[in-house]
């Protein structure tokens, strides 16, 4: 059933790798400071180097959350963010570029507005899928079966925690790719990237996964580098927020640019050696 | 079994399907979850998930391992005080048309609630994981007072996220924890209150997994917390019943709670959900009144969804973001609801119903006075709530007394003292209590300082 279905993630992410490298993953929060900025900096993001683009909605109890995105999604409600312009950002993005766009949504705004109607609508708008933070394959029945009536991705999170069969599960239960979380915590920019993640992302592999992309704590390019040389994308999202909070659209293309720089398989980009 | 039953009678069928389900001689009792009828679940980030396994295992093995049960027991007993004392309120009840109104004295466990008993069990299960570390939300601050309490006891640290407007209301419970020795995290986001305080030791929870327990102090929460938490707080309704079996030789007409996650609630309710003729009411803030938006009368007024880990009743927008409650009650300031509650409210096997702050703060002054019991003002909407409902049954009754109804006082009310003053005006414009700044004395300084030494010396 998966297999039948193209993924735009899976294509965005095969298309960085025919380019020799890994995908670079971008995120940003729908509506922070308000909707154009979010259109524009997802804009920016693809035309400086990323490959997809996750606009998240702004949710009242973001428990994955650090303090970064957390302030930011409290601002954009507060300045009345609706859940359904979320649609209007991704299409805004997918017209004017050629990355695929996900939503990242915690879970009960789609349930609220009913996963049959958000699916629907996403779809429309153009996006790629859904990555959620806090749904579980297990309890996912309605997601599964809106997904496949949409051809929607369905991107859930494995954790340095999760057991081998809870791995095979999930990965079985993804489509797109398969979403690692670096380390155990929430979001938010770290000093080194946990040395978790590598160990995790070759147990996600070899429980069948295609393409497995991390997140949690990426906030440079040496990050980046490190992540790429064993993973098929790299996410980024606290030091994008960081960037359009403090510098706006153009910090944002900045920022985008100098992380791409990390992404070259280390066989294809000999001359960017550093540390080890 | 337990999952067949709401879909196929649901909400619609109302009191009949519970009675339906009882006639048909099953039961309503010892649900394991994770699913009552469609509520409940796991709605988790996946890095938890693996702790909810660990913590469902280690409790399975210990719910049926006998040690477990009598070190429990044997804490409950010689630490807590229990069981707890049912007290018949002779002049309480004379406002409640008559009917003879019971107390469940949970406000005279050790540290003033029921909350004790959820974390007593759950503590002994922290020490068998191997966890070191504690933390807790806490409303009222007396889930957090427990916490601080369970873990000196047992030697566990304890770190307590509580609302930074809770900590205003409940300052009194904020020393208490800190001279426990547990560490006091006031969370400044959101509405500030317990649902922002979940948010935060959920983060916590994520982060630190490998050597910390997450106390949750109700039943609500991703699978195992629901059903562990009822299983815990059931002793209250074993006690309740058998001791008003010994008291007046029959069951009650109704048993009363208050619901703020609904742990006591469900802990009193177990003991009699399969009696058919015993009603139940489970009594929700209703704040400044549900018509004003005001309120935390989630099953009343919310709707279906998921937040902190269970489906359940939900106070939400049409954009499924979840809406700040009002209570003057912290520990029932909650937007949420146990999953199990909301499958009793569908089947109709119990009646939740709002009470103001109004009518609360009427029934904490009224037992007060009746019966020399100042309740904590959780416990006094259940109060509230009895009134009304000991009215309704012994309405055109010859004989009222013939009613009997429970009512579990869930906690003591030491913590509230000045939020009823507030409430009766009690206080001058400096905020303090009236006739209490009178005094000509010239005051001395702080223990131990200085000048209270050199004092000390003359
Ligand atoms: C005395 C008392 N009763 C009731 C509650 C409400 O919690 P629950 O509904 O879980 O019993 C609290 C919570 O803080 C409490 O302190």
């Amino acid at each position: 059933m998966s297999e039948q279905i193209t993924s735009k993630s899976a294509a965005a992410i095969d298309r960085a790798h025919r380019e020799g490298r890994a995908a670079l993953i971008g995120y940003l929060p729908a509506g922070y400071p308000d909707l154009q900025s979010t259109i524009d900096a997802g804009i920016a993001m693809a035309r400086n180097g990323a490959d997809l683009i996750e606009i998240g909605i702004p949710y009242s109890d973001p428990v994955m959350d650090g303090p970064v995105i957390q302030a930011a999604t409290t601002e954009a409600i507060a300045n009345g963010f609706r859940v359904a312009s979320v649609f209007d950002v991704v299409r805004g993005i997918t017209e004017a570029t050629d990355v695929a766009v996900l939503v990242m949504t915690y879970w009960n705004p789609v349930v609220r507005m009913g996963v049959d109607e958000f699916s629907r609508r996403l779809a429309e708008a153009g996006g790629a899928g859904l990555i959620t933070p806090d749904l579980i394959p297990d309890e996912a029945s309605e997601w599964f079966a809106a997904s496949d009536k949409y051809g929607l991705d369905r991107v859930f999170l494995v954790a340095p925690s999760s057991s081998p069969e809870r791995l095979a599960m999930t990965v079985e239960a993804s489509r797109g790719f398969v979403y690692a979380v670096s380390i155990m915590g929430v979001t938010g920019a770290r000093a080194a990237v946990s040395s978790s993640a590598e160990q995790l992302v070759a147990n996600t592999h070899a429980a069948g996964a295609k393409r497995v992309c991390v997140g949690l704590g990426v906030s440079n390019a040496s990050h980046v580098r490190e992540i790429a040389s064993y993973a098929d994308g790299v996410i980024v999202g606290s030091a994008l927020v960081a960037a359009i909070r403090d510098g706006g659209v153009d910090a944002v293309g900045q920022l985008t640019k100098e992380l791409s720089v990390g992404l070259q398989k280390p066989a294809a980009a000999a001359t960017t050696q550093e540390e080890a | 079994m337990v999952r067949l039953m709401v879909d196929a009678q649901a909400a619609s069928t109302g009191e009949n399907a519970a009675e339906a389900f009882l006639q048909g001689g099953a039961s309503l009792r010892h649900a394991p979850g994770p699913y009552f009828g469609s509520y409940g679940g796991r709605w988790m980030p996946e890095s938890l998930i693996a702790a909810l396994d660990e913590l469902e295992d280690t409790f399975e093995k210990a719910k049926a391992d006998p040690e477990f049960i009598a070190q429990l027991h044997e804490l409950n007993k010689n630490y807590s005080g229990r069981p707890s004392l049912l007290t018949e309120a002779k002049r309480f009840s004379e406002h409640a048309g008559g009917a003879r109104i019971f107390l469940k004295r949970e406000d005279l466990n050790h540290t003033g609630s029921h909350k004790i008993n959820n974390v007593l069990g759950q503590a002994l299960l922290a020490k068998r994981m191997g966890k070191t570390r504690v933390i807790a939300e806490t409303g009222a601050g007396q889930h957090g007072v427990a916490s601080a309490t369970a873990a000196a006891l047992l030697g566990l640290e304890c770190v307590v996220y509580m609302g930074a407007e809770d900590c205003r209301r409940q300052a009194l419970n904020v020393a208490r924890m800190q001279l426990l020795g547990a560490t006091v995290i006031p969370v400044t986001n959101g509405s500030q209150t317990l649902k922002d305080a979940i948010n935060d030791a959920l983060r916590d929870w994520v982060t630190n997994v490998h050597d910390t327990h997450y106390l949750l102090g109700t039943a609500a929460g991703a699978h195992p917390f629901p059903a562990m938490v009822r299983f815990f707080h059931e002793v209250i309704g074993e006690e309740a019943r058998a001791q008003i079996l010994e008291q007046t030789g029959r069951l009650p007409d109704a048993v009363c709670a208050c619901i703020g996650g609904g742990s006591n609630a469900i802990g009193i309710f177990h003991g009699f959900l399969d009696d058919p003729s015993v009603k139940i009411f489970g009594f929700e803030a209703g704040g400044e009144g549900v018509e004003t938006g005001r309120h935390a009368a989630t099953i009343t007024l919310g709707r279906p969804g998921v937040l902190h880990g269970a489906r359940s009743y939900l106070m939400q927008d049409e954009d499924g973001q979840t809406i700040e409650s009002h209570s003057i009650s912290a520990g029932l300031d909650y937007p949420g609801v146990g999953p199990e509650h909301s499958y009793l409210a569908d089947i109709g096997r119990v009646s939740y119903q709002p009470v103001t702050d109004a009518e609360a703060m009427d029934a904490f002054r009224l037992l007060c006075r009746t019966e020399g019991i100042i309740p904590a003002i959780e416990s006094s909407h259940a109060l509230a709530g009895a009134l009304r409902v000991g009215r309704s049954l012994t309405e055109g009754k010859e004989n009222p007394a013939d009613t009997i109804v429970i009512v579990n006082l869930s906690g003591r009310g030491d913590k509230d003292v000045q939020t009823a003053a507030e409430w009766f005006d009690m206080l001058d414009e400096n905020g303090q209590v009236k006739g209490t700044t009178l005094s000509t004395r010239k005051p001395k300084g702080p223990q131990g300082s200085a000048a209270d030494s050199s004092e000390v010396q003359k």
